[in-house]
């Protein structure tokens, strides 16, 4: 027993030994250095999966080096980490998570020599922009076939905060399934949470049981996709192509391609010619997108989509274009006006067809 | 076959011995796993001390996490010492914390040093109420300290998050769930680059080893921990004692609350506690509840956080994976106690030949 125990032991230094002299760490020589933080893991299909692949594709184009770190919760730990990727080398801070705000606010006046990046919230400082997608615009198009393919006209939707992001997404979502359906309800269920597959999917069974036939989500995993599958419900994804998660309820998503915009900043930084900005990209400049339609999507979706999607593209159509109804059925933009992109960020409401409450 | 046996007492060498090849066994068995994933171990342990200790920067940010490593365990140590199970370091210090905060949200106009001396008070009696609960059952209905001290931490997380998601939500953060920064007024300043958290814990450390040794209340709780009938025979007021010293215990917890919301957070969040409080009852028992042990203890501890958190950027290895270095290393660590406890004997079988 004993010799076979020493003969592990050997065994187990020898390999690592070996190891370590086969594989040496590849170092790169460029000066520039790019730090993310992520508020979940990158394998979760969604929210981050989407970010690092935009990390990745930044490397792979300006050949950078990157650092990154996962599952950073949205406390104080945001700043400690930002400091560490700083003191290991990082001179630009990819923040993505909207809790992360005020931490890379602060942040950013301590080190005015790096430049911060920060996704979702509305803060900017000197040296910290603030950036975006309007992903309302491709949700708008993900309720039009979602609104086609309810039969019970009652749509769920799996919701993380009641912050002003998330509400434009359902506001959108709604007025866009409306477009084709108006009799359509869209439910709302509130999780707090951007990453927990667990309660993210037990708000959309709750939501399934309560009569709804699609699933939307406005989270970072594919729970509630699975939830609708295992239900024999339709689901409507998020973030990223959820295809292979739920393939007999995935009909389309809403999805992210951050990659252009991190090279084109990156590069702006690399060459001194960075501004702070506030960017809000869409459908136009192809930050946000629709995923292609899988087989389960209603007849005659395409054609109503891509009719939308023109006229978004070409200005004729903007989402909150009046008139507009809230809940209670008031007349809150007119015929005739649109939402300027401030208020927008700053959306508190719900239009009428939407059930639930903000708070 | 494997047969157990109790060692009758343990030579200072022989425990060093197995300490020392517990933790020889947890790098060997992590450079596999680290080969494995296709890294060099040598640069990776390397690493992680450099992370940990590198630079001034870096011993800071490894002390900012062994300070309520450390002020937890000595709290815990004064139960543990009664062998009074507190398992709840986690509540109180979110309870603690809770208290801390009201006093920095509702009287942030009153003088620095008066407010933060309230947010201490505050601090120390919401831990130290918070661990009265299961002492006070204990005494009065001999029920299970261990059982009660772990429910009631999610008592306090829910009840913080309560707070969090409701009556305390700040306005200004336009829905997002989070609880308003604190005004400077109830910050802990700072001290050679280090919150002034530093010098409580060390304060806290001196006075409890010395009340633990000299003062007629810690011999009273080591009594009690040896044996309640001793105690009781030698007409130690039991309850009493208790009540008091788990009333402290709570206390200390409550402080790390406190001092984690105050100069950490700058905030309450339901974060806050970060399983201080778990990771505490690892420490304490490492350093045998030897009040002065538990500084270095602790500090390793922070070290092996610090250095997984490093390497996880610096080699890009996932966060899980990092979390299975630190776990296989505790793993080896703390199963060498067993082994200091109990020697194992070697039988050999009588082997049936076919």
């Amino acid at each position: 027993m004993k010799k076979v125990l020493a003969m592990l032991l050997i065994a187990t230094l020898v390999l690592t030994m070996f190891a370590g002299c086969e594989k040496k760490e590849e170092e790169k020589t460029e000066d520039m250095t790019v730090g993310f933080i992520y508020v979940g893991p990158i394998g979760d299909g969604g929210w981050t999966y989407a970010h690092n692949e935009g990390r990745l594709y930044l490397e792979e184009q300006l050949g950078v080096k990157t650092l990154y770190k996962e599952s950073v919760p949205e406390t104080q730990e945001v700043e400690t980490e930002i400091r560490n990727l700083i003191d290991q080398g990082a001179k630009v801070i990819f923040a993505t998570s909207f809790g992360y705000m005020d931490f890379v606010e602060k942040v950013s006046k301590d080190f005015p020599e790096v430049t911060f990046f920060h996704c979702s919230g509305y803060k900017t400082t000197d040296n910290m922009a603030n950036y975006f997608g309007r992903i309302y615009e491709a949700r708008y198009l993900s309720g039009i076939v979602a609104g086609l393919k309810t039969e019970s006209n009652k749509i769920g939707y799996v919701a993380a905060f009641p912050i002003p992001e998330v509400i434009r997404g359902i506001d959108a979502f709604t007025l866009g399934a409306q477009s084709v359906n108006p009799d359509v309800e869209v439910e709302v269920v509130w999780t707090y949470t951007w990453y927990d597959p667990a309660s993210e999917k037990e708000a959309a069974v709750a939501l399934l049981d309560g009569g709804a036939d699609v699933i939307a989500q406005h989270q970072d995993t594919a729970g509630p996709q699975q939830a609708a599958e295992e239900k024999g419900a339709f689901s409507i994804g998020y973030n990223t192509d959820m295809k292979d998660m739920a393939p007999k309820a995935y009909m389309t998503a809403p999805i992210w391609n951050w990659g252009p915009y991190y090279v084109e900043q990156v590069q702006k930084v690399m060459n001194g010619e960075f501004e702070s900005h506030a960017y809000w990209g869409g459908m136009n400049e192809n930050t946000v997108q629709l995923a292609a339609l899988t087989d389960l999507a209603p007849e005659g979706a395409q054609a109503a989509i891509d009719a939308a999607k023109a006229s978004i593209l070409d200005g004729s159509f903007h989402v909150f274009q009046g008139p507009l109804y809230n809940q209670a059925g008031e007349l809150v933009v007119a015929e005739g006006e649109t939402l300027t992109d401030g208020e927008m960020l700053e959306l508190n409401w719900f239009v009428q067809g939407v059930v639930g409450n903000i708070e | 076959m494997i047969n157990m046996k109790k060692r009758t007492a343990i030579k200072p060498s022989q425990s060093i011995l197995i300490r020392v090849t517990a933790v020889i066994l947890a790098f060997i068995t992590s450079s596999l796993f680290i080969a494995l994933m296709g890294h060099n171990p040598l640069s990776v342990y390397s690493s992680m001390f450099d992370g940990a200790f590198g630079t001034h920067y870096r011993i800071i940010e490894t002390l900012k996490v062994a300070i309520p490593i450390i002020l937890a365990s000595i709290g815990i140590m004064i139960a543990f010492k009664m062998k009074f199970w507190n398992i709840g370091g986690e509540g109180q210090i979110l309870m603690g914390a809770f208290m801390a905060t009201f006093f920095a949200l509702q009287f942030d106009h009153l003088p620095k040093p008066l407010l933060l001396f309230f947010m201490f008070i505050g601090g120390f009696v919401g831990g130290g109420l918070w661990a009265l609960i299961p002492a006070y059952f204990k005494e009065k209905y001999d029920t299970n300290e261990t059982i009660i001290t772990l429910m009631l931490n999610y008592i306090a997380l829910k009840w913080i998050t309560y707070l969090q998601y409701g009556p305390w939500k700040d306005p200004a953060a336009k829905g997002f769930p989070k609880i308003a920064n604190f005004s400077d007024q109830a910050i802990l300043p700072k001290l050679f680059d280090l919150h002034i958290g530093w010098i409580i814990t060390l304060a806290i450390v001196i006075i409890i080893s010395a009340m633990m040794k000299y003062s007629k209340w810690g011999y009273y709780i080591t009594v009690i921990g040896e044996s309640r009938d001793t105690a009781r025979y030698s007409g130690i007021n039991i309850k009493k004692t208790v009540i008091s010293a788990v009333f402290i215990s709570g206390g200390i917890c409550g402080l790390v609350g406190f001092i984690q919301a105050s100069a950490v957070e700058q905030t309450l969040s339901v974060g806050l506690s970060a399983g201080y409080g778990f990771t505490a009852i690892i420490t304490t028992w490492l350093s045998a509840l030897i009040p002065m042990i538990i500084i270095p203890a602790s500090i390793l501890f922070a070290a092996l956080v610090k250095g997984g958190s490093f390497i996880q950027t610096a080699f890009q290895i996932p966060n899980s994976a990092a979390e299975v270095l630190q776990s296989m290393i505790l793993f080896f660590v703390i199963g060498s106690e067993f082994f200091a406890k109990y020697t194992l004997a070697w039988h050999k079988k009588e082997r049936s030949i076919k």
